[in-house]
């Protein structure tokens, strides 16, 4: 069976992909720069996620996937950040992202988000209970002791044991792996519509990433919310994602359900990232590589940023090209793809 | 490969007292207990295991920037673990390590020329200035990098290109052995591939015997020719990556890999198969040590420590009590859906990529 048959089967068997479910978010073409830099580091970027959909944003340091994560959170510093275009739709508003940002109470509200490093987006001088309490107070109202009910409520949900009594211990007094489940609680206590997940098993071992995973795809099972997940891992991508953006350079190269880029990638940066994983079927040889490395923002290249690393590269590449439509909603920026009919290669 | 011995470690224990004062017990980490390991003469041997497992303290034991508390350690022939003053300089120019972090690992304030010549300084004082220079020249060409930037300090390199100079520091002074801890992980993929074809053409082409310490089973794979996985101390399972990889015995290890993310584990459903986490270091559990979060445990895993015991094959060792009922659930194989177009591209990239002649042939599409 191939992987799309097998996609189309969970679907069919309930879990949402991409295109069916309701759209719970739409971001329209972020660009974004900080001030005293020549480019944009976030460049034309537009996503869209459904009820039940998880959306992985993949891409290497520097590409820009947590900036545009948090420029839709809302968390880029005013002073600093010069927005020239980009709207948010999310839950019937429409926020002009130019003018104003993500209004304050769907922050941590409607959109969650939990971050690569549980230690430091902990407070280590409160109890867990009181820092997931702070959350339900802040948005939900009611009683000190509703909102520690709720806490424990949420523990007990993303599978922390004894829950009651975890409530009263810090963060220093649990393991990396609890302290990310902490966190997820945390986003989760007032029933968010979208979660926003910045790398958050990268700081973890193996086979605790393969738990925090589990859960937070049972999670959105259960409760439908859309997930927008930041990776630089395709092993992670292909695990957890419905859909899925390769970004470059502050730009989108390659877009689309995740069985048609993982098994028919067309973007250069794509293949290349994708062969230049180490993989448990084929030891020994060389990797293939991406030549050199990403160019610092103010020395990025008009056009397809990827050229002054493409192999492909042609002058007309300073042109940028458009994300164009392969069918089923399979995006890619590319002059040359596809690239066995545009191409041939001598050894 | 031969039956060369370069490196070995007997019954290597790494015990870190903490704590204790007037009032509390002292505490102490068993932090490598009991190691026992042989490294061959140009092997690329790799150490594997979670974070806490005592990975990097066995790696700091094996170079010597640590003494261990007990157990022996064996370089080319002679007895290591006690060596001092000028048995250890002699050590340490036969066997060089490489850093994790290219960004801390190097001295903001030398230029690369001074930073990759350091060791010669020290090694090879009989080399004049000239000489010297050429030297570092000649290295920083090996690992793909230019002479000039010698004259450059390390904050204008990226991070691979620092995890090059790193590797050029370490093959200063002609090392036999080079001990890398994670020396891949803190780089981007596309700069890993570089820097992992660096490692194994160095080890070709200077017949370097290299140990590796990773947590990416997919690196491991790639580079390894023989593996250690560890577990709380202790080697669990070992042998050539072939048979550890394709025949994995310790429920440790079969859930490594089970656990490494995948389209593949996806769409079999996979559930994570261990539960929990590892235990402190400072109080292991009795028996063996994996047996709080293994699915097989029995009575006796509880009381007795399995030890390492070979298999019938060649160079493969487990220590568990039941690896010869516990054969892996065969991992679900690769769904190759990729279509002979896609399979295509992925050879046309690598074609280009490896210097080969790029022919557009339809060049009038990316004229405007």
């Amino acid at each position: 069976m191939t992987r799309s048959e097998l996609q189309a089967e969970a679907a069919a068997s309930g879990v949402p992909g991409s295109g069916q479910a309701a759209e719970i978010l739409r971001l329209d073409r972020l660009s974004l720069r900080f001030r005293g830099q020549r480019a944009d580091v976030v460049s034309d970027v537009s996503l869209r996620v459904s009820a039940g959909e998880i959306l992985c944003i993949v891409g290497e340091s520097g590409c820009g996937k947590s900036v545009t994560a948090m420029a839709v959170m809302g968390l880029l510093p005013e002073n600093a950040t010069q927005i020239s275009s980009g709207t948010l739709h999310f839950d019937g508003e429409t926020v002009d992202l130019r003018r104003a940002r993500l209004p304050a109470h769907l922050r941590g509200n409607r959109i969650a988000m939990i971050f690569q490093e549980p230690m430091t987006s902990l407070n280590p001088a409160f109890t867990i209970g009181d820092q997931i309490a702070e959350t339900v107070l802040r948005h939900r109202g009611g009683s000190r002791a509703e909102a520690l009910d709720r806490a424990c409520e949420m523990l007990e949900k993303v599978g922390i044991p004894s829950p009651r009594q975890r409530l009263r211990e810090y963060p220093h007094q649990l393991s990396g792996g609890m302290r990310q489940r902490v966190m997820i609680a945390m986003a989760l206590a007032n029933d968010p519509q979208i979660l926003i997940a910045d790398e958050p098993t990268t700081a973890l071992d193996v086979t605790i990433q393969a738990q925090i995973l589990d859960l937070i795809r049972g999670l959105r099972r259960e409760t439908g919310m859309g997930t927008i997940m930041i990776t630089h891992d395709l092993g992670v991508v292909g695990e957890i994602a419905d859909s899925v953006a390769v970004m470059y350079g502050g730009q989108v190269v390659e877009q689309g359900p995740v069985a048609d880029v993982f098994d028919n990638p067309q973007h250069p940066y794509t293949i290349g990232l994708m062969s230049a994983v180490p993989r448990l079927d084929s030891p020994g040889g060389r990797l293939a590589i991406v030549p050199g490395t990403v160019p610092t923002i103010d020395a990025m290249p008009e056009g397809c940023r990827f050229r002054t690393r493409c192999a492909f590269a042609t002058p007309g590449c300073a042109r940028r090209p458009a994300l164009a439509d392969l069918g089923g909603g399979h995006l890619v920026a590319c002059h040359h793809a596809p690239l066995e009919t545009n191409v041939s290669v001598r050894a | 490969m031969s039956d060369d011995v370069i490196l070995s470690a007997e019954g290597l224990v790494k015990h870190f007292g903490s704590g204790g004062g007037l009032r509390g017990k002292r505490r102490v980490v068993q932090a490598v207990d009991g190691v026992t390991l042989s490294v061959r003469r140009g092997e690329t041997f790799a150490i594997v295991g979670e974070s806490g497992c005592g990975k990097s303290t066995l790696a700091r034991l094996l170079m010597r920037l640590l003494t261990p508390t007990a157990g022996a350690i064996r370089f080319d022939g002679r007895d290591v673990t006690d060596a001092t003053g000028r048995d250890l300089e002699a050590l340490r120019r036969d066997m060089q390590f490489i850093f994790q972090d290219p960004f801390s690992s190097l001295n903001p304030r030398m230029t690369v020329g001074k930073l990759v010549g350091e060791p010669l300084e020290v090694h090879a004082p009989e080399l004049s200035r000239a000489e010297r220079r050429d030297r570092v020249a000649a290295l920083l060409r090996q690992v793909g990098l230019r002479a000039e930037h010698a004259g450059r300090y390390p904050h204008e390199f990226s991070g691979g290109q620092r995890q090059r100079i790193g590797i050029a520091r370490a093959l200063a002074c002609g090392p036999k052995v080079i001990i890398g801890d994670e020396p891949v992980s803190a780089l981007d993929v596309s700069v890993q591939a570089q820097v992992i074809n660096l490692l194994g053409d160095l080890s070709r082409d200077l017949g370097l015997t290299l140990v590796i310490i990773a947590h990416d089973l997919g690196v491991i794979r790639h580079m390894s020719d023989r593996v250690a996985v560890m577990y709380l101390g202790r080697i669990v399972e070992t042998g050539t990556a072939d048979a550890v990889f394709s025949d994995p015995r310790h429920p440790y290890t079969q859930a490594l890999l089970a656990s490494i993310p995948s389209p593949e584990a996806r769409l079999s459903g996979r559930k994570a198969m261990v539960l929990g986490e590892m235990p402190s270091p400072s109080a292991p559990p009795p028996g063996c040590r994996f047996h709080t979060r293994c699915p097989h445990a029995q009575a006796v895993c509880r009381t007795d420590a399995p030890p390492l015991s070979a298999r019938p094959e060649a160079d493969h060792a487990v220590a568990c009590h039941f690896h010869d009922s516990l054969a892996a659930e065969a991992r679900p194989a690769a769904a190759t859906a990729q279509s002979e177009a896609a399979q295509a591209r992925f050879a046309l990239y690598r074609a280009a990529t490896e210097g080969g002649a790029v022919t557009h042939l339809h060049p009038e599409n990316q004229e405007t």
